[in-house]
């Protein structure tokens, strides 16, 4: 048994909150695609005040 | 502070169903089905992906606007047998929470399509939600008879919406045309739910053609609307998102609307009351499978386009 016994509110709310969690996680999965799929999509250019010497780069920075 | 382990709280416990409840999941079938044809009917393709995730964005967005539209309108929901069942006026979330959940899923919803589509596409989002929320839920509902034609342009925005997520444009004819023909459609469609729904919009207040204006001038206002869609839907056939399939659904469904508008502006309240609206009931159902089969042909050429068969 745990030093702190689970709240009833815990068991009550079980149900949205793990419906929450698996929504949170589809989200983050699907701003990870986005991400990913957008990076390597032919049209990507990293802007020059970022990229470091690194990638396609476009203009517009000047360090 | 409320105590959150007593029974009242217990028995209101607000489960996900009753969030998604607020979305409007039927609305948001529509939107998404519309979204989608605006998207695949442009000229330019769209990365599965970033589609996917884009129409879903969009979807997010009409949903929070609906779950806005359900905040403000709690009231009158609670007094129409059509919408007293839904979550707020039922007592499954209350109506703080529903405004929370709706300005959170607008400012997700907005920030993610600018994110996953484009700067423009975000902008139309916002404004649409906007439009649904202010000017049409908190003011213009009741507050015109010609509530409906204005929440009906609001509806009309997901396939011009899906048409910028796939090219980033927006002056165009082609997207404006699927817009005018939701928007042209959406006062037939709601007049006739009113025409034998009548008791729901007098108890709750809402300043319907039909407590308004009388019944008669509803039925003109039907006939008078379908008339224009029918040379509204036949116009769009012969543009650049139609072709043959077009022309030959618009020509079928128009017809078979604008005589279901003739019966009903031929009729009057004895004769309606007769048959318990039936005329009225075929009308609206008919409506539904009007928008429908209308995009799908649109999809159809789309679909057929690369094989040199769509358009034309």
């Amino acid at each position: 048994m745990g030093l702190r016994p689970e709240h009833e509110i815990h068991t009550r709310r079980k149900g949205l909150n793990m419906g929450v969690g698996l929504m949170l996680g589809a989200f983050v999965i699907l701003v990870m695609l986005l991400t990913f799929t957008k990076i390597t999509s032919a049209e990507f250019q990293i802007p020059a005040s970022q990229a470091n010497g690194v990638g396609v780069q476009t203009g517009g920075g000047s360090n | 502070m409320t105590d959150v382990t007593d029974t009242q709280s217990f028995e209101a416990e607000p489960q996900l169903g009753d969030y998604y409840a607020l979305l409007k999941p039927r609305v948001m079938q529509l939107v998404v089905f519309t979204a989608v044809v605006g998207m695949l009917a442009a000229p330019v393709g769209v990365n599965p992906v970033v589609g996917f995730a884009s129409i879903l964005f969009l979807a997010i967005g009409a949903g929070a606007s609906g779950a806005l539209n359900m905040w403000w309108d709690a009231d009158i929901d609670a007094v129409m047998k059509r919408t007293v069942n839904r979550p707020i006026p039922a007592g499954k979330v209350t109506a703080q929470s529903a405004m929370y959940f709706g300005v959170a899923l607008s400012g997700l919803s907005v920030m993610m399509l600018a994110l996953s589509a484009n700067l423009l596409a975000g902008a139309m989002l916002a404004f649409t939600i906007f439009f649904y929320v202010v000017p049409y839920t908190m003011w213009l509902k009741r507050s015109t008879p010609q509530n409906i034609v204005i929440g009906g342009a609001a509806g009309a925005f997901p396939p011009v919406i899906g048409w910028i997520i796939a090219t980033g444009q927006i002056a165009v004819l082609e997207p404006w045309l699927m817009f005018a023909l939701i928007f042209m459609w959406t006062p037939p469609h709601f007049w006739a739910l009113a025409l034998f729904m009548r008791n729901d919009y007098d108890d709750a207040k809402v300043p319907m053609l039909t407590v308004t204006h009388g019944r008669r001038a509803t039925r003109n206002h039907i006939l008078g609307y379908t008339v224009v869609l029918f040379v509204l839907a036949v116009g769009t056939a012969f543009s650049a998102i139609g072709g043959w399939v077009c022309l030959a659904t618009a020509l079928v469904l128009n017809v078979l609307f604008l005589k279901g508008a003739y019966d009903i502006w031929q009729r009057d309240e004895d004769m309606s009351e007769a048959d318990n609206f039936a005329v009225e009931r075929k009308f609206f159902r008919l409506s539904l499978w009007y928008l429908f089969a209308h995009f799908v042909a649109i999809l159809i050429e789309a679909a057929l386009k690369p094989v040199g068969l769509g358009g034309w």
